[in-house]
């Protein structure tokens, strides 16, 4: 975001645009909306729901994340070092004869390997949530959205943002204002 | 009826199950202004300040036992050679066997597409945390020197030396630790949309501050559900094996041992399904009370009762199955100490407490098979509450009766719990209830965003 985008030029003396938000009744009109700013080829648009919509992410053309695969590596890291840490204390480190049984008697280690993978991994899904979303994230431009406090109980947004390549404030509300929204509004940075 | 219900998508089940899973004239409007009211709105009742009250009362008990515990030594405690192992091993196993019940609500009926778990999995989840917290303080405090408890832990040390790994104790700190963590995690996971529907109904400005520092920002944004979604599924998917491997762990305390009565094969599966059977029990008995008493039956349903009821029956028959096998083991392994111990349990000094499990574990959940009782909500209690106390025989006459008498006679021995370990069993019931008591007061006991899923407003029409 280091060079300003062409559409805040018009409206020069209002502070920073972060975009423009549409506000909707039900999550059908949400969605039915976002795949048809994705079509008119926006990218940089955000939906904004009080429960999960499998639909919507899909309509705004996202579809992808990294997150099982963090979970994976965190597993498997946690999984090689619950063993090896056992392995090197009672083989290297440690060795302590007990009833005759072999340093290495991996099948005593298999419990513990597998609570350190689990916890790994768990740790991995959580973390890596919370910083893939960026969270936590105290300040966010769209909670100026009127009626943005909605967003967790019944209402739904979907928000353009200023910083999409084909951006223009005025196309922009008419579109959405077209789609069947109950408000259209102007979102501060 | 029927007519009625078969255009409901948000119905699903056997035909005969004919409650909905959630009261049909529910909105996200009403949902969400409903269970955030308990927390936000609704005037602290009376009953809460009494209850909470009692078990605070209770908790004290509790210190007052550890206190004098840590300044005295465990002798405080009945235990002594050959019952080394008392009621508080007991009770250790006891609590971890209710938490189960929330992993399996949470992770497992999640993973099975349930949607009837949505409306008790957080104060399942909640309850799971909180049995945790108390089974955790019973080996810690078994110690006999509780402030050393971290050498529990493999870190690198000037003593120069190491925990044993090869030892089902070591594997136990593991796993419940690790159950801890992984459940805790979970549940605040879970929490994070719910603190910010707190956070903006929230009107007094610290609640406002501390909802919205819990919520991190939640904004319900799409990109964030779609990762939320996935690391809720991933969660849930690793808690599923987690919960069994902590039970099966657990039983490998008793299994791995050579006493009589403890190394059998059959051990953990026996002790998971037991688990579950308690949890299931546990969350009846609270949730029974709870939903008559903060209205909640749009939400917990019949429907859940019922379930409840079913899951209950099967988990009992097959620790009934657990029982027979038991007795069968120590009759065919031919083996005099294995015959002994099963006739001593049957017959011996605490043979009242063989024969009153059988009668709460066995007898009693054969009632549910009748439709009749698992619609009455009194009748339904009354069992959990016969089972809970079962379950709590049964790891007596595991624990207890197995070591009181083993291979020499000259060790035997009779083992009484004294006040200071009635002490701390009531003291733990009482920090349970003091922990679920500040937990319906300060945060939603029914989660609110995936009650909004299981609406039929929710369905998205284009």
């Amino acid at each position: 975001m280091a060079a300003s985008p062409p559409v805040l030029h018009h409206r020069r003396h209002a502070p920073p645009l972060y975009g423009v938000i549409a506000e909707f009744e039900n999550p059908g009109d949400l969605v039915h909306a976002a795949r048809k700013v994705y079509d008119a080829g926006y990218r940089r648009i955000n939906g904004y729901s009080p429960y999960p919509i499998e639909e919507l992410s899909e309509a705004i053309g996202f579809t992808h994340t990294s997150l099982p695969l963090i979970v994976f590596i965190g597993g498997v890291i946690g999984g090689l070092s619950g063993f090896f840490m056992q392995y090197w204390i009672e083989v290297i480190d440690y060795p302590i004869n007990v009833g005759g049984k072999p340093y290495n008697s991996w099948p005593a280690f298999v419990p513990i390997t597998f609570e350190m993978t689990v916890l790994f991994a768990a740790f991995s899904a959580v973390l890596g949530m919370l910083i893939l979303n960026k969270l936590p994230q105290p300040y966010h431009p769209v909670f100026n959205a009127p009626n943005f406090a909605l967003a967790t109980r019944d209402r739904f947004f979907l928000a353009v943002e200023a910083n999409d390549a084909m951006f223009d404030h005025d196309k922009v509300t008419d579109l959405l204002k077209n789609l069947g929204a109950i408000e259209v509004s102007d979102v501060e940075v | 009826m029927a007519e009625e219900t078969e255009n409901r998508p948000y119905i699903e089940g056997p035909m005969h199950s004919t409650a909905p899973v959630i009261d049909p004239g529910l909105t996200f409007a009403s949902v969400t202004d409903k269970i955030s009211s308990i927390v936000l709105k609704r005037k602290t009742s009376l009953a809460w300040f009494f209850g909470f009250a009692i078990s605070f009362a209770l908790f004290q008990l509790m210190l007052l036992t550890i206190t004098n515990l840590v300044f005295v030594g465990i002798g405080l405690w009945g235990v002594n050679v050959p019952v080394a192992w008392g009621i508080d091993i007991l009770n250790f196993v006891w609590w971890i066997g209710i938490g189960h019940a929330g992993t399996l609500i949470s992770a497992i009926l999640l993973l099975l597409r349930q949607k009837w778990r949505t409306s008790i999995n957080r104060f399942a989840e909640a309850m799971t945390l909180f049995a945790v917290a108390q089974a955790g303080m019973y080996p810690i405090f078994h110690l006999g020197r509780p402030w050393l408890m971290y050498w529990l832990f493999p870190y690198p040390n000037t003593m120069d030396i190491w925990p044993q790994f090869r030892s089902p104790l070591m594997w136990d700190v593991f796993a419940v630790s690790t159950y801890a963590t992984v459940s805790a995690l979970f549940w605040f996971v879970g929490l994070i949309p719910d603190f910010a529907t707190l956070r903006d109904r929230a009107r007094s400005k610290p609640f406002q501050i501390l909802y919205g520092m819990l919520a991190m920002g939640w904004r319900g944004s799409a990109r964030h559900w779609h990762r939320y979604e996935m690391a809720y599924l991933l969660l849930a998917g690793l808690a599923t094996p987690l919960v069994l491997s902590v039970h099966t762990i657990v039983s490998f305390d008793f299994a791995v041992g050579i006493i009589p009565g403890w190394h059998a094969t059959i051990f953990p599966p026996y002790f998971v399904a037991g688990a579950i059977y308690a949890g299931f029990a546990m969350v009846l008995l609270l949730t029974i009370p709870l939903r008559r008493f903060y209205g909640l039956e749009g939400f917990i349903t019949m429907r859940h009762m019922h379930n409840m009821a079913k899951v209950m029956l099967a988990t009992g028959l097959i620790v009934g199955y657990g029982y027979i096998m038991e007795a069968f083991f120590g009759w065919y392994s031919g083996n005099k100490y294995e015959r002994f111990m099963i006739w001593n349990r049957m017959h011996g000094p605490y043979h009242l407490y063989y024969w009153s499990l059988i009668l709460c574990n066995i007898i009693t959940p054969q009632f549910l098979w009748i439709k009749k009782v698992r619609s009455n909500l009194l009748a339904l209690w009354i069992i959990s509450f016969i089972v809970s106390i079962g379950m709590w025989l049964e790891r007596f006459v595991i624990v207890i009766t197995s070591l009181h008498r083993d291979y020499l006679p000259s060790s035997w021995g009779m083992y009484q719990p004294t006040q200071w370990d009635w002490g701390m069993f009531i003291g733990t019931i009482g920090f349970f209830f003091t922990l679920l008591f500040l937990f319906i007061r300060f945060l939603p006991m029914i989660s609110i965003f995936e009650m909004r899923t299981i609406l039929p407003e929710a369905e998205v029409e284009e």
